[in-house]
């Protein structure tokens, strides 16, 4: 587990600068992750796997710090956090080309049509959660 | 160690509140637009602007998202326009919880057009569903003619694009051309607008695109 910033003044510091929005969002996997794993085993979550999107306005350090601080001295502090970049991809309307767009061009390279539907990238999703065996590690 | 697939969305619980802002919505034959911005780009004088020109034809009511104050809310309360004031208290976006609550306290049943003025941010309020019918990009030229590159996914996100302070284009270091440009990469499809609250140019034609979209 990632130690928390040494003193109130930068943990101040990181929060200002990570934004609130991320921690809006850890307070989101928070609740969904809470209802999703059987009772009494929210401590032996370890791992949560997410999907983040290139367009989802997420930024992934920040996100984590966040998370940090949220789960704290919770019973799931012992949780961290796994997250996959998705890049930007689409698919042409007009003949069907699918295409990368981590430049942002949304227009179709092979007919340079304009009617541009974005396939991925938009992605904030919790895909998975792992759990320590209860006859393994101790919790 | 044991794993558990759950596949869900992290603004499921924003999407579904959102939903069904949605269809209260088109119930009421409303048309909600999101106004986005950076801070200063003239959110709120375009919305004064807009009432000068269509309040005596359609019923319009505001509501305004702030980190801190109902400065906004006052300015346009002087309209007379009904107004909400949602304030976030550090908040970076509007949700649409907020937004429930706000037009729960609004008349929603003469009302022809809703603007939701979001908080000034060009980042988080791209990906949170109000559940207007369209997003409102809002770009000065004193900002800079490369915004639309640095936040793709406000300008991918967003129909329509005002861009706002025409009139210091002499003064600043803006080319509108490139500005437009860089716009229609990210969303060929954004419908633009050049304004100036200052001297009023562009709003009419700005105005009688919300006249023909709210019928």
């Amino acid at each position: 587990m990632r130690a928390l910033p040494p003193t109130w003044n930068t943990l101040c510091g990181k929060l200002a600068f990570a934004d609130m929005h991320e921690l809006g969002i850890a307070e989101n996997i928070l609740q969904i992750v809470r209802q999703s794993v059987p009772e009494g085993q929210t401590a032996a979550v370890r791992r949560i796997k997410l999907r983040v999107g290139k367009l989802s306005g997420v930024v992934a350090e920040s996100l984590d710090f966040c998370f940090g601080v949220m789960i704290g001295d919770t019973d799931m502090n012992r949780a961290g956090l796994d997250i996959e970049d998705v890049p930007v991809t689409s698919k042409c309307r007009e003949c069907g080309n699918a295409f990368a767009t981590d430049d942002f061009a949304f227009s179709c390279p092979a007919c340079g049509g304009n009617s541009i539907e974005v396939v991925s990238g938009r992605e904030l999703e919790i895909v998975e959660i792992e759990l320590a065996d209860e006859s393994g590690e101790q919790i | 160690m044991s794993v558990i697939t759950i596949e869900r969305k992290v603004l499921e619980k924003n999407e579904q509140i959102a939903a069904r802002n949605r269809q209260i919505f088109q119930e009421h034959g409303i048309f909600v637009l999101n106004l986005v911005s950076s801070p200063g780009a003239g959110k709120t004088s375009i919305l004064e602007k807009t009432f000068q020109e269509l309040r005596d034809e359609l019923n319009i009511a505001v509501v305004e998202g702030d980190v801190q104050t109902d400065l906004d809310a006052q300015r346009v309360a002087r309209y007379g326009v009904p107004v909400i004031q949602i304030v976030t208290s550090g908040g970076c976006h509007l949700e649409a919880t907020l937004v429930q609550d706000a037009v729960g306290n609004l008349d929603l049943k003469e009302l022809d057009i809703l603007f939701i003025e979001n908080v000034g941010n060009l980042v988080c309020p791209a990906n949170y569903d109000l559940g207007e019918a369209l997003k409102v990009v809002v770009l000065s030229t004193t900002e800079g003619d490369d915004k639309p590159l640095k936040y793709p996914a406000m300008f991918l996100n967003s129909s329509v694009l005002l861009i706002n302070k025409t009139d210091l284009i002499p003064y600043v270091n803006c080319d509108l051309n490139r500005l437009r440009n860089n716009a229609l990469q990210i969303n060929p499809s954004l419908r633009i607008f050049e304004i100036s609250c200052f001297t009023g140019a562009g709003i009419p034609e700005w105005c009688n695109w919300l006249r023909k979209k709210e019928v």
